[in-house]
């Protein structure tokens, strides 16, 4: 049996998800610690004190703190089913995908938390524009970012398979379609019909009433 | 064609501290290289192939094939050059913590020292209080993760490249600045370590003179506060101009 692997995660959080994704992909057995982000805990205050955010992944007790050096860490750790390439060039062209993925968060940051209007407009014009961007460069004509079968940027960007959608509804812009962007689209049912996904997802209507809430908070804050 | 097959070709620019990492990395490598310098205020038609994403350098280019982002491409070369010192370390769990606080570095203290660098007046005030908490949050970090001693003077790994690239010219700052950027006695850990690095002689072949980077630096500074002094401007402009305010 593996030294003791714990996750410390957040249910609506897809980082905590993807990470979740990745050992389970991998066949990893590890205990889950639901994190009350209100009130955090001793251990996630000591796992992380740096960021002290979720997801931590803590193994033999040693902790490890920013989703992507954990995915990269449960990677090397646990090489079956590998989730990279093997070949240098590869994993670095997969890598890009993962920080470019990362670097536009606030991209769709921008749209969640805007309102009807000009404000909303731009918003979901960059939106568009970065997925146009992940369709013809990033995915191209493969099934999946990681080709015929998911790979660590199919789990970065898995947020765009849940997510997104509660995005979409809230601000009532759809842009994932298939008229728009007929590939991305293929891509989003695809990846949710992956059995580690399909079942691994939360709740899409408790889902939706937590984003619903952020997003009120975030647009009275401003 | 053989020649073609193993090439190895850098684009960037002299000043930039991302294309010194790659330099950095490819030299500690032993790797023969070219280097392009590109003209970012009319990038070449080569740059708009091998960067469609972002247009950006450094880019490095081996087998005809093109890595960019300088993070990405230091992995690269680690992994594509299996010969020689590897940049990251062998265990498992401390190359994740490396991976941990190069991200810290890069994602929190490049961005704060550039805030300190492009702004003035309160804005700077704030700006340099919170650089100097990320620099003890560094400090604790580095001494925790290397109880035994940060670089030795002779094994450059990636961590290393990286601290150099962006505390390396913690003097020109000082100087354009005004203030102290590394306290020796606050931060003696980081202090030694960059002291050491920028003692290399590979580091002095690859770093411009001093009076240059700080005219580099000076002109960044002044058109950061030329444009925020603009947008103010035309803030005020616009206040004047809506008669309801």
């Amino acid at each position: 049996m593996e030294e003791g692997v714990k996750v410390v995660g957040f249910w609506p959080s897809p980082y905590s998800q993807k990470v979740i994704w990745a050992l389970k992909q991998k066949g990893v057995a590890y205990d889950y610690i639901e994190e009350d982000l209100s009130n955090k805990s001793q251990l996630l205050m000591k796992s992380n004190p740096v960021y002290k955010k979720i997801p931590v992944l803590l193994h033999g007790g040693k902790p490890i703190a920013e989703s992507s050096v954990i995915l990269e860490y449960i990677e090397e750790t646990w090489p079956q089913n590998p989730l990279l390439p093997k070949e240098a060039y590869e994993r670095a062209s997969a890598r890009f995908w993962i920080q470019f993925g990362a670097e536009k968060g606030p991209t769709f940051g921008s749209l969640f938390t805007s309102t009807a209007g000009e404000e909303q407009d731009k918003a979901a014009k960059d939106a568009l524009e970065v997925l146009k961007i992940l369709e013809e460069q990033g995915l191209g004509n493969n099934k999946f970012f990681g080709g015929d079968s998911i790979n660590l940027v199919d789990l970065a960007l898995g947020w765009l398979a849940h997510w997104f959608q509660c995005i979409e509804e809230l601000v009532e812009i759809k842009l994932i379609e298939p008229t728009t962007l007929p590939r991305l689209h293929a891509w989003v049912e695809n990846f949710n019909q992956v059995p580690v996904i399909h079942e691994n997802l939360p709740d899409k209507k408790r889902l939706l009433a937590h984003m619903k809430s952020i997003r009120e908070m975030s647009i009275s804050a401003k | 064609m053989e020649e073609e097959h193993n090439k190895v070709t850098l684009h960037g620019v002299l000043n930039s501290t991302f294309t010194k990492r790659v330099e950095f990395a490819l030299k500690v490598k032993g790797i023969p290289y070219e280097f392009v310098v590109e003209n970012l205020t009319n990038k070449s038609p080569l740059l708009l192939k091998y960067n469609p994403v972002h247009k950006k350098v450094p880019v490095l280019v081996h087998n005809a094939k093109p890595i960019c982002e300088s993070l990405i491409i230091l992995e690269y070369i680690d992994e594509a050059w299996k010969n020689g010192a590897k940049l990251l370390p062998k265990d498992s769990y401390i190359r994740a913590q490396v991976r941990f606080w190069i991200s810290y570095i890069q994602q929190q203290m490049f961005e704060a020292m550039t805030l300190v660098v492009s702004t003035d007046g309160e804005t700077q005030e704030k700006a340099i209080k919170e650089l100097y908490e990320k620099f003890e949050v560094l400090e604790k970090g580095m001494k925790d993760l290397f109880p035994n001693g940060t670089f030795d003077g002779k094994n450059v790994g990636f961590l290393d490249i990286i601290m150099c690239s962006v505390f390396g010219p913690y003097k020109v700052q000082e100087q354009v600045l005004g203030i102290k950027v590394i306290d020796q006695e606050r931060n003696p850990i980081i202090f030694s370590w960059v002291t050491a690095l920028n003692e290399l002689p590979l580091v002095k072949e690859i770093t411009p003179p001093h009076e240059e980077l700080v005219a580099v630096l000076q002109t960044f500074r002044n058109f950061s506060l030329n444009l925020a002094m603009l947008d103010h401007l035309i803030a005020i402009k616009v206040c004047v101009l809506c008669s309801s305010c």
